[in-house]
């Protein structure tokens, strides 16, 4: 089982969320992670989603996705030629006594604290899913009161873009119109 | 119907119904309730006919046997809440089978939408799974262009179901209809015509091949490609084995056809796909009721799949050469491509192989022992073939009867045979056989169901009598869930738990087929069959039923156990081939 960054563009329409959520329980795929937002075009949403699969399920994911009317393209990003980052908030028991470790450890990471309480603070962080790894587990020491993590986001290196050709829309004739 | 006022004005249930003529609409079966009753004024006055049914069941089952029977879409229509929801079964039938069809249904006013409303249900949620697409139209200025694409979805690449749920409030808003002149569906490009290099590498597999087999599936009869396929197969002397979506698709007459494969197929199909060394897969998906135990399908078999859908390609069974295309063209091309080789002087040997198949063909025909006493199920649709001929239509229920009609009437013909195949939907065949003779009117279309099966959905028998409907019912009545009970015979010591219905006793079918309008018979003896038959074939004016009460221990062989390997087929019980006999 190898992990696989999926890159999906679909039609910004209502439902489209469940019809993906629903086609990987249907098909008995799991979803490690999943992150949603808006495109460069209006209409257009990506989402980036991570799947820990063999190839040949990987495949037939790729394929049933594929057969979905809203989904536009699907580009199964190369982890060596692509950046993916994620972002995790988390609460750190922090006191007067160690809160000077805490903010050196967090600065170590070029994490960012964005509150303040008398006994704790709120670090936020981005990197990838290692980076992430590594920061708990030395926060675990001082003490993780609450966090929270999105989705991995992902995007090719280069000039390239996988919007740009895809895009063009396809004009279909409509049915004729029936005779009389 | 009312044309729009001055303004251009018309109402959403206006547009909706120009919609579906505009979209060539002639048929629609369906119920009305309240969420769609706004729909159904402007349907008064429209030149569609609708027929109004007993079950919205059967106005989805009733709209695939139109389908099937024609090659056009399909159309029913219900209201909100249960009435959708009682399309959830033909819906996915039609999935599982890629029968174009498009459902309309009602949804409660858009504003009520999520407030569990009276007779609200979330029918574009519940229906994604077994949908091609389905849509939610609450904007009434959508409603020409949802209507145009659920036609186009539903009736190109791989046909199937589109569902359009249209608020109550779109309906009875006022707006303007424009019938689309382009779609955009900018991730819907299903592929048609096949690769030309992919063609080139399935024809040089072909010639080096010793032992082909063309393994036809629905695909072919949705592609129309039959005429394509006896081109191809009698260019090259291959051997074909047409699947239980497929029959039709290939003459039965035909000496190159060895018949229906997989579970219940014959011992020459099964064994021609088994010992195969080259299976050209046309528009089948290599299901488990064909396969047996997967890994011991074909082991010698190289694969070429051709199918419209890429992800049937390689799904279930590993390929050699994946064609991604149209069978039609598929099939012309490679005929083609065979051609352009033959002036080479290249062509396939498969003379031992053909020689081979033919003796197990022999050895090993369909047949089946008369009964002692009583009446063999089988003489029955033996007989029925006959006589009504391969210009009729036969439509299966699910069971027992639907594995006798497709070995023991014969068709010649694409779209005469028509059946629930991938969801086996019990009670589709009254329905289906409703909805093949409303599309074509001038056939006659028999409606071949089990005692089981037609206390499911007889009901339509009253649709069929008040709409001049007058399709032949022939129930193979052996008072059981026949084919329940041939398990419980054979792998639950004949312990028959809940399978006796006692239908021979309870209901009458004769007087039931009476009190629906309908003419009813009965019959209990060989000697009578024909006469039987001859009779129902007499009556065009009413729909006939023949209650047909068959030998209850009857059986349906060949048989490969479930999950058990193609190799251990029984032709009977306790009864294995032995292939050794013939020589290969």
């Amino acid at each position: 089982m190898t992990t696989h960054t999926l890159s999906v563009l679909v039609e910004n329409k209502p439902g489209v969320l469940a019809r993906i959520a629903g086609l990987f329980s249907r098909r008995g795929f799991n979803i490690d992670s999943l992150a949603v937002g808006p495109t460069e075009h209006g209409d257009i949403s990506r989402m980036t989603i991570v799947v820990n699969v063999d190839e040949s399920p990987l495949e037939q994911v790729t394929k049933q996705l594929n057969k979905l009317v809203e989904v536009i393209k699907i580009v199964d990003l190369d982890q060596s030629a692509s950046i993916s980052k994620e972002l995790l908030l988390v609460k750190v028991r922090a006191d007067a006594e160690t809160r000077g470790q805490v903010l050196d450890a967090a600065q170590i990471f070029k994490a960012k604290v964005v509150d303040v309480a008398v006994d704790a603070l709120t670090i936020q962080v981005t990197g990838n899913a290692d980076k992430l790894t590594d920061f708990l587990k030395v926060m675990e020491t001082f003490g993780i009161r609450e966090l929270v993590q999105s989705g991995v986001v992902a995007i090719g290196r280069g000039s390239r873009s996988i919007t740009e050709r895809s895009l063009r829309p396809v004009a279909v004739p409509a049915p004729p119109p029936a005779a009389g | 119907m009312s044309e729009q006022d001055a303004s251009g004005q018309v109402t959403g249930a206006q547009s909706l119904i120009k919609s579906l003529e505009a979209a060539g609409v002639e048929d629609i079966f369906g119920i009305p309730g309240g969420a769609i009753l706004p729909a159904y004024d402007p349907l008064y006055d429209s030149t569609i006919r609708h027929i109004l049914v007993r079950h919205e069941q059967a106005a989805g089952h009733a709209a695939q046997g139109y389908a099937a029977a024609s090659g056009k879409v399909g159309v029913c229509m219900a209201t909100s809440g249960p009435g959708a929801t009682n399309l959830v079964t033909p819906l996915a039938d039609a999935h599982m089978d890629s029968v174009p069809m498009v459902a309309i249904t009602g949804q409660v006013g858009a504003s009520m939408i999520g407030t569990d409303a009276f007779q609200e249900a979330d029918i574009r949620g519940i229906t994604m799974p077994i949908t091609k697409h389905n849509f939610l139209v609450t904007d009434p200025a959508e409603i020409p262009q949802r209507v145009a694409e659920a036609f186009h979805i539903a009736s190109t690449g791989r046909p199937g179901p589109v569902l359009v749920d249209v608020a109550k409030s779109a309906l009875q808003s006022m707006t303007t209809f424009r019938w689309p002149t382009e779609l955009h569906l900018p991730g819907y490009r299903p592929v048609t015509r096949p690769h030309g290099k992919q063609i080139r590498e399935a024809a040089k597999l072909i010639l080096e091949a010793r032992k082909p087999v063309l393994y036809v599936g629905g695909g072919v009869i949705r592609a129309g490609a039959s005429r394509e396929l006896a081109a191809l197969a009698e260019f090259t002397g291959m051997p074909v084995v047409t699947t239980l979506m497929a029959r039709g698709a290939f003459p039965d007459s035909h000496p190159q056809h060895l018949g229906m494969p997989g579970m219940h197929g014959t011992v020459a199909a099964v064994a021609g796909l088994q010992k195969s060394d080259l299976i050209i897969s046309l528009g089948a998906r290599f299901d488990d009721r064909v396969t047996g135990n997967l890994d011991s399908f074909a082991p010698g078999a190289k694969i070429i799949h051709a199918d419209i859908d890429p992800a049937e390609i390689g799904k279930n069974r590993a390929v050699d050469v994946p064609i991604v295309g149209d069978c039609r063209e598929v099939l012309a091309d490679l005929l083609a491509a065979l051609r352009a080789e033959a002036e080479q002087g290249n062509q396939g040997d498969y003379e031992g192989w053909v020689a081979f198949l033919a003796g197990v063909k022999r050895k090993y025909p369909l047949g089946y022992e008369a009964a002692a006493d009583g009446l063999a199920p089988q003489y029955v649709l033996e007989r029925l073939g006959a006589i009504a001929g391969p210009e009729s239509i036969y439509c299966a229920g699910v069971g027992q009867h639907q594995m006798w009609a497709t070995h023991f009437v014969k068709y010649e013909n694409p779209n005469t045979w028509i059946n629930s195949g991938g969801l086996g939907t019990m009670g589709f065949s009254v329905p289906a056989a409703m909805g093949a003779k409303v599309a074509m009117p001038d056939h006659t279309v028999w409606s071949i169901d089990g005692d089981g099966c037609f206390q499911m959905t007889n009901q339509e028998l009253v649709t069929c009598a008040i709409n001049n409907i007058p399709i032949k019912v022939a129930i193979i009545n052996n008072e059981s869930l026949g084919m329940v009970r041939q398990w419980q015979t054979l792998f639950y010591n004949s312990r028959y738990s809940n399978t006796d219905l006692h239908s021979k006793r309870i209901p009458d079918f004769v007087k039931l087929a009476d009190a629906m309008g309908c003419v009813g018979l009965a019959c209990e003896s060989p000697t009578e069959v024909d006469a039987t038959i001859e009779k129902a074939m007499e009556i065009n004016d009413a729909p006939v039923v023949i209650d047909f009460r068959v030998n209850r221990d009857a059986m349906v062989w060949p048989m490969v156990a479930a999950g058990t390997s193609n190799d251990d087929i029984k032709y009977a019980r306790d009864l294995a081939p032995d292939f050794d006999d013939v020589e290969l």
